[in-house]
């Protein structure tokens, strides 16, 4: 009995149910009826951090600032971070990997070359090599981790392309007279869209992670909260030992959001037998 | 050689005419030729089956034709389509024949319908690169190709996708694509192969109509003589990239020259044979094209060669019948072959009676 046969199953349903709340959270935050994470609420005659409570559901830190407010503040560059980081990966992956598997030769040598030199990159060397030298917006940070994903996705955007260009269905295509743009767009891309799709839910949930490495080096994004700098906020070794709910809040966000992309990610590279992903 | 030229000539302006083709791969081992030195007409309306075994380079002649080669080939001689010279053409100028023209249906339907567009789109498609139809009028025309190649139920088809067809539909399916332009000429890759027998004959029945009615030429590509026998006008053999005899179907079965194609006409068990007859089978195999033997590529697996076919290359030659060409020293009905057959009949190894 294949994965195939069984459907993806409740757990990814599950999965996908948590990423759309946490999605939804992240986009309508400001009108949620949240505390406002800017503030603090100092109560009179105690010490910050506040432990969590009917008030703080996962505590305050050290500012008396509402962890859970920020974590779901949090969610929103952090998202976004992911879903830009893995975004740009695909387009530029998948355009240089189609066109390489498509027009092989010439075209598939230098994409290859470049493929080389990206994954023979240390990750984090990139990555804090970039945002030391350029600035550290947004879109630096998520276009940093998303040259990152470009060979792993490139790779199986001409690994999937080289399968199916040998398909009768482009000899076929062709000998109807199509052009190399219809047969890439109308043939090609929509069956290497879906192992990139598994690919691209794995991609996001390494980026988010990713993300949180770089916020442990004091380089993430130096505006507005991520679930990694919220995580950096809490992680001295007093505060673990006295307020452990001041990571704990962003961690198990963090935790429950990268399980799901990756158990969702799983499912769908069985369902659809997706083979060799390499990331 | 003359005569060959005769027979080639004879008739009306062919709609495709093929000379000294040869196609070439560049591989890992040395290049493959694949297809070495091929003389063919194609005439308007008219239907050609050209036969061999697998590796014989059957397919990749009816791709040089059409020009849908990998990029690892090389094409040289000449390919005139109605007075256009083919081989030299970029792959964008050979986009105007592919579909109007020209049109190919291919050996396995399982494949050669793309798994995620419906099949109604698929249709449409050509229509309108090619024709420049509305959407709503390729989607019409598409009805229409659909009842032409008599699908059951084709409105409800076009909606489906390619894995909710049987075999038989989707090589129907197939064909109607291959049809949708209206090209002058169909070449057929083994069309049945992939199917189980009783669709096989449908198909070819349903080729043979359209050729009729389109007034179409069919190249019949197949390993089985069976197949092109009622569904040809005329059939080529090929064996190791040559063709090695040509001939009217009728005048080819009634009249075999060549020891090969004998071979693969005494290979089809027949109806009529006794029960447990054994099956003849040609023992070997075809030769490696990148170093295909000396002389009469056949002779290493040939029961009446001799010296001269290992050394010497036979040239095409005609029969009394200047359409009928082979490629033999010692054809079918020559001395040395009769002598040869009586000492084989003599030590057992063939059984007297059955040609």
């Amino acid at each position: 009995m294949t994965a195939a046969r069984r459907g993806l199953g409740f757990g990814f349903w599950l999965s996908i149910s948590w990423l759309i709340v946490i999605s939804l959270a992240a986009i309508f935050a400001p009108w949620l009826p949240l505390k406002d994470p800017g503030e603090n609420y100092i109560v009179a005659g105690a010490r910050p951090p506040y432990g969590p409570s009917s008030t703080h559901w996962l505590g305050t830190d050290q500012d008396a600032r509402d962890v859970f407010a920020r974590t779901i503040f949090g969610a929103r560059t952090s998202l976004v971070i992911g879903f830009g980081a893995i975004s740009f990966g695909i387009i530029l992956g998948g355009t240089l990997g189609v066109l390489s598997g498509y027009f092989r030769g010439w075209t598939d040598r230098i994409a290859s070359i470049v493929m080389l030199i990206l994954l023979s990159f240390p990750g984090l060397i990139l990555a804090i090599l970039i945002t030391a030298l350029l600035d550290r917006g947004l879109a630096t940070i998520a276009i940093t981790l998303g040259i990152l994903g470009v060979a792993p996705v490139g790779r199986l955007a001409r690994a999937s392309t080289l399968v199916f260009a040998e398909r009768d269905f482009v000899t076929a295509a062709r000998a109807i007279g199509s052009s190399n743009r219809r047969i890439i767009v109308r043939e090609l891309l929509p069956n290497v869209v879906i192992p990139m799709a598994a690919l691209s839910l794995l991609g996001m949930a390494i980026a988010i992670v990713a993300e949180g490495g770089l916020a442990f080096l004091g380089l993430s994004v130096d505006e507005g909260v991520t679930w990694g700098k919220l995580i950096l906020l809490g992680a001295g070794t007093r505060d673990l030992e006295r307020a452990p709910w001041i990571s704990f809040g962003p961690i198990s966000m963090l935790f429950l959001t990268v399980l799901a992309l990756n158990y969702a990610g799983d499912r769908l590279r069985d369902y659809f037998d997706v083979k060799d992903i390499t990331l | 050689m003359s005569q060959t030229q005769a027979s080639l000539r004879g008739g009306p302006e062919p709609l495709v005419s093929v000379r000294g083709l040869r196609t070439l791969f560049a591989t890992e081992r040395g290049l493959v030729r694949a297809v070495d030195g091929v003389d063919l007409n194609i005439h308007k309306g008219r239907s050609l089956g050209i036969v061999g075994e697998s590796g014989c380079g059957k397919t990749v002649l009816s791709r040089s034709i059409m020009g849908l080669l990998p990029s690892t080939a090389h094409r040289e001689g000449s390919v005139r389509y109605e007075g256009h010279e083919l081989v030299g053409k970029s792959v964008g100028s050979m986009r105007r024949f592919w579909g109007q023209e020209m049109s190919m249906v291919f050996q396995n339907p399982m494949v050669s319908l793309n798994p995620v567009m419906r099949i109604g789109e698929q249709i449409a498609e050509p229509l309108r690169i090619h024709l420049g139809m509305s959407r709503s009028d390729a989607r019409d025309t598409a009805l229409q190709l659909l009842e032409e190649v008599r699908i059951p139920e084709p409105k409800r088809r076009l909606r489906q996708y390619a894995h909710e067809l049987s075999g038989g539909m989707r090589q129907r399916v197939v064909i109607a694509i291959a049809l949708s332009c209206g090209p002058a000429i169909l070449f057929a890759d083994e069309p049945t192969t992939a199917l189980d027998v009783t669709v096989q004959s449908q198909i070819l029945d349903l080729i043979a109509e359209r050729r009729q009615d389109r007034n179409m030429a069919v190249v019949l590509v197949t390993h089985d003589l069976g197949v092109v026998a009622g569904h040809t006008d005329e059939i080529a053999v090929m064996y190791a990239g040559k063709i090695v005899e040509r001939a009217p179907t009728n005048e080819l079965f009634a009249n075999v020259k060549m020891p090969y194609t004998r071979s693969l006409l005494r290979s089809i068990p027949r109806l009529d044979d006794d029960p447990h007859t054994r099956l003849h089978a040609i023992s070997g195999r075809p030769p490696d094209l990148i170093d295909p033997p000396s002389g009469c590529r056949f002779a290493p697996r040939c029961a009446y060669a001799r010296e001269k076919c290992h050394v010497e290359a036979p040239p095409l030659q005609s029969t009394e019948n200047p359409d009928h060409v082979y490629a033999c020293w010692y054809p079918v009905g020559s001395a040395e072959f009769v002598e040869r057959e009586e000492e084989l009949v003599a030590t057992g190894v063939h059984v007297r009676g059955r040609q």
